[in-house]
């Protein structure tokens, strides 16, 4: 590895050398949290993603408004892997605070742009150096010190794209997508922008070692966080009543959805509204307004995150009691109160799956992708309709508010789904009405919305104690038999809630069982497993709860299947031993729970250890 | 006098007979306050015609929230849990914005579990009828104290409340409701024209009515009892309900004896002075009067604080004159070219 010192870059050769990296890579920008980086990271992101090269970005924050320390990843991959990458091989440093630690993180090899005045390359001498004093260089332009903070990032963005050789056009591009409507703001920044890239070309020799080329990987995709994905998934649900109660991090997807229902659900000859938003005093009022909705007949849903599903523990049973359909987000992060609410985790599947007091099993779906972000959200309030039940829908911080790139979504196909709904009509044609009579055999009984003006259409809708007709009952009878037709319905909505994703390479022995966020860290280590190992495994990618048989028969083909996900206990682990107790000896965990998104090489390391695996 | 509606022999003008608001048979406890409240209940909806299909009959959870099920038997219903019924009926009257929204909870439901809810939906203004069955006990778990109960109070088996009281009509004012009542369990002529005022009313209308617990709170000593409540309850007025579809009576009253308030439906409630002058409508008074009366441990009953011109959370939401949960498909799903417009917005 050639050590390269600060200001006297390795010399480069034209052409493509040796030991040239090309769109392969992560760039780690760590600065202050409240500084404004967000628009120069996503700048920096949107011009690679122009350039036709997959990427991807993480923003790793703090709970604080201004003066912790915050990093954004980036990563860069020609292979289209967008997880997260754990090696950093480019940072830039803008953080006193960090400065150390962020420099020792960096792969031997790598690159170090820094704030001139942080000294970073004190700390190590395998890393090339690049000096810049990008506050200074701001002030050549702005007065304002508040606004020059803000410039001062568009200033490395210029730099890095020197350095990288993203040619300056898209970085233009990045800026002008950023700040749509601003034009003076896009004037200021693209000028920060090129004197970091003058600063760079004229101070330093290039180094060639990592570069960024134009492909045609991304040509028609779109680059979303999930929350906006779901957020549209909503839109095009048709959700007429969101409430909510901000909690990180799922707030965006509220404010994200409000705004989209601002733009399009607005009755145009009328100028009303067709929905109904409402930010209520806490969670338990949020799920309780959602299913007072539901149970009236609107598509009805909240967000939130783990605390706020705690609250909401009581209601949800009550719904699932009661048969009340509406949809809860729940945007998962790590544990209770502060520390880090900040960062991701996959820890509420034991509690989603059975929220509440008293038997209960609730349906949960497990997107994976911004695809599925979207399409999971409108398929959720089908589901909820069809079974008049609450239905989660668990995504994660890393899938909700990190950038990932996709193709576009396609319009649901089909009509909206609303159920088993009897009007006036159908009233007067069937001539009777028992809210909770099973009449198809799929334990799915007909329900009529409030202000049906039908003498039959009335019914008392309560928790646990209820007869078919919906009178009051404590009859063990009564609730034996309610007991056993919820049952009834949970075993239909395994054919309707989407199956798992399997694949099954021929000559595999052993497989993986993951979830949610954690499939990209699986995906790219079964190619590492491949490539490294020579071993290859089966994997099945489990979408929904309850769990159903395709998992038994996945389970059944490998003497050993590892479940891999990103919280302490292994819940899911749990569930799939709960369910099929006589192969729960052949589930093995293997599990993540730091509060960052798990990664590939952490997975890969895992099984080559448990299996022994040597390297070819 | 409570105006009766113009019927033609026991049906009202929809057609519909008294027994058509009853509900299923009370299995409360004989004597119960609650009970006397679901009668006048079905009474006041017979009487002002409304059409129970409309009417969603909200409550939480204790024995005053079981009554929904012994009235209005044509309505829907939804017994809750305990202390959220205003969320509930939030989102039910938002989805519909048609329904008549009947909420019925106790005092231990509203004053302590609830508190946080029922504060939310007077400051949101959600329109809806809310009856606090107050009965200074948790009738349902058998006796406890509730937060509305005196201080100093005393159950039959010894045990002494040592908490102020919450005064649940101060703290609705407090909140910006605007309407607010008290009302006594046992006196019907007041109970059904501060009902029928409450229908009337665009925005939450509270009537805290004194509803004793025959079984754990009706001893002598108690200020939640029957007779307690017979001997101290003092009129504000004397209440006249006069609804929109019927004509004003032309009495003549002297100066200063009688006060008119119009409501947003155009119904009109007549207040007759008894002794004291009182105007509902100003909300100083309304403070002043409350905080005089509990510190001389007086049982003032009528209408306490009204603000006709007041404007609900539907009003304020600016949605479609349709309810929410009817519209639709092509109401409620853009079209493709809006998926494809934000497509482009994320290339
Ligand atoms: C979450 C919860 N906590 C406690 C209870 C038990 N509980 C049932 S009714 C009730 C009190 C009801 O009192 P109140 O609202 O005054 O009604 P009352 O029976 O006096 O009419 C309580 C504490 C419950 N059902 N749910
Ligand atoms: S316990 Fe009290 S409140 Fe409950 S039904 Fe009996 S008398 Fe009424
Ligand atoms: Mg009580």
């Amino acid at each position: 590895m050639s050590i390269v010192k600060e200001q006297t870059p390795a010399p480069t050769a034209d052409g493509s050398e040796v030991g040239e990296i090309v769109n392969e890579f992560s760039i780690q920008v760590a600065t202050v949290n409240g500084s404004g980086s967000q628009s120069a990271n996503n700048v920096l992101m949107r011009a690679i993603f122009h350039m036709g090269v997959p990427v991807s970005g993480k923003n790793l924050f703090p709970s604080n408004i201004a003066g912790l320390p915050t990093w954004f990843t980036i990563r860069a991959s020609a292979k289209g892997f967008i997880g997260r990458k754990k090696e950093i091989d480019i940072l830039v440093a803008m953080n006193r605070q960090t400065v150390r630690q962020d420099v020792e993180s960096v792969e031997p090899g790598g690159i170090v742009l820094y704030e001139e005045k942080l000294k970073a390359s004190q700390f190590r001498d395998d890393l090339i150096y690049f000096p810049i004093p990008f506050s200074a260089l701001a002030r050549e332009i702005v007065e304002d010190s508040r606004l020059r903070k803000l410039v001062t990032n568009m200033v490395y963005v210029g730099s890095l794209a020197e350095v990288l050789g993203i040619p300056m056009a898209q970085v233009r591009r990045g800026i002008e997508d950023w700040f749509k409507k601003k034009p003076k703001a896009v004037q200021l920044n693209v000028r920060a922008a090129e004197l970091g890239s003058e600063y760079v070309a004229e101070n330093f020799q290039r180094d060639s070692r990592f570069r960024l080329r134009q492909m045609d990987k991304t040509k028609g995709k779109i680059i979303i966080d999930g929350n906006s994905a779901s957020a549209m998934g909503c839109l095009f649900a048709g959700v007429s009543v969101l409430t909510w109660y901000p909690i990180t991090p799922s707030s965006s997807m509220a404010e994200t959805l409000a705004s989209y229902l601002n733009r399009f659900r607005i009755d145009p000859e009328t100028g009303k509204a067709t929905y109904a938003v409402v930010q209520a005093e806490d969670e338990l009022a949020a799920i309780g307004m959602t299913l007072g909705a539901g149970w009236a007949g609107a598509r009805a849903m909240t967000t939130t995150s783990g605390p706020g599903i705690s609250l909401m523990a009581e209601f949800a049973g009550f719904g699932y009691f009661a048969e009340i359909p509406c949809v809860i987000f729940d945007v998962q992060r790590v544990g209770p109160s502060t520390g880090l609410p900040t960062r991701t985790s996959q820890g509420d599947i034991f509690s989603l799956y059975f929220l509440s007091h008293g038997d209960t099993r609730h349906l949960v779906l497990l997107p994976a992708n911004m695809t599925e972000c979207f399409d999971m959200a409108w398929q959720a309030f089908d589901l909820a309709e069809e079974f008049q039940q609450p239905v989660f829908v668990a995504s994660d911080l890393d899938l909700g508010m990190n950038n990932w790139m996709a193709d576009p979504f396609e319009y649901p196909q089909g009509k909206l789904n609303r159920g088993k709904v009897l009007d006036k009509e159908e009233l007067e044609r069937i001539g009777e009405f028992a809210r909770y009579k099973d009449i198809e055999g799929d334990g799915i009984p007909c329900r009529t919305l409030p202000g049906t003006e039908h003498p039959l259409a009335a019914y008392f809708t309560r928790g646990s104690g209820h007869d078919e007709s919906a009178a009051y009952t404590e009859s063990p009878e009564a609730y034996t038999r309610l007991m056993d037709r919820l049952s009834r319905k949970h075993e239909t909505a395994k054919t309707r809630i989407p199956q798992p994703v399997v694949e099954l390479p021929q000559g595999a022995e052993i497989g993986v069982i993951a979830f949610g966020s954690t499939h990209w860290a699986i995906e790219e280590s079964l190619l590492q497993l491949k490539r490294e190992y020579a071993t290859e495994l089966g994997y099945l990618r489990v979408r929904a709860l309850p769990l159903t048989g395709h998992v038994k028969e996945f389970v059944e083909r490998y003497d050993r299947v590892y479940v891999v996900e990103q919280n302490r206990d292994g819940q899911l682990a749990g569930l799939i031993r709960m369910e099929i107790p006589e192969n729960a000896g052949r589930i093995l965990k293997i599990l993540h729970y730091d509060g960052l998104p798990i990664d590939a090489r952490f997975v890969t390391d895992q099984i080559a250890d448990a299996e022994g695996l040597e390297k070819e | 006098m409570s105006s009766t509606v113009k019927s033609s022999g026991n049906v009202n003008q929809l057609g519909l007979a008294m027994a058509d608001y009853k509900g299923a048979r009370s299995t409360l406890c004989a004597g119960c306050g609650h009970d006397a409240i679901s009668s006048q209940i079905s009474r006041t909806f017979f009487e002002m015609g409304v059409n129970p299909y409309r009417v969603a009959k909200m409550s939480g959870i204790g024995c005053s929230s079981k009554t929904p099920a012994y009235f209005l038997g044509r309505s829907h219903g939804f017994n809750s849990v305990h202390g959220r019924m205003p969320s509930v009926a939030t989102g039910a009257v938002v989805a519909n914005r048609n329904l008549i929204c009947l909420g019925v909870s106790g005092d231990g439901d509203t004053a302590s579990i609830g508190l946080g809810q029922f504060c939310h939906m007077l400051r949101r203004n959600i329109p809806m009828v809310y009856v606090l069955e107050n009965n200074g006990v948790y009738g349902l778990t058998k006796g406890q104290f509730s937060a509305t109960s005196e201080m100093g109070a005393r159950l039959r088996g010894g045990a002494v409340n040592d908490l102020p009281a919450i005064d649940i009509c101060k703290l609705a004012i407090e909140m910006g409701c605007s309407y607010v009542a008290r009302s006594f369990a046992a006196d019907p002529r007041q109970v059904v024209p501060l009902l029928k005022g409450a229908l009337s009313h665009n925005g939450t209308a509270v009537i805290d009515i004194l509803s004793p617990c025959v079984t754990f709170n009706d001893h002598d000593e108690s200020s939640r009892s029957y007779s307690w409540g017979k001997e101290h309850e003092e009129l504000l007025h004397q209440i006249d309900f006069i609804p929109h579809f019927e004509q004003l009576p032309e009495i003549d009253y002297a100066e200063g004896e009688m006060q008119q308030v119009e409501l947003h439906d155009g119904s009109v409630i007549q207040l007759r002075k008894v002794e004291k002058d009182y105007d509902p409508t100003n909300n100083a008074h309304a403070f002043k009067m409350l905080r005089e009366t509990r510190e001389a441990h007086e049982f003032l009953t009528g209408l306490i604080y009204i603000d006709p011109s007041a404007s609900s959370f539907i009003d304020r939401l600016n949605l479609v004159d349709d309810p929410l949960a009817l519209l639709d498909e092509k109401q409620l799903r853009p079209g493709p070219e809006v998926l494809d417009q934000l497509m482009e917005e994320f290339m």
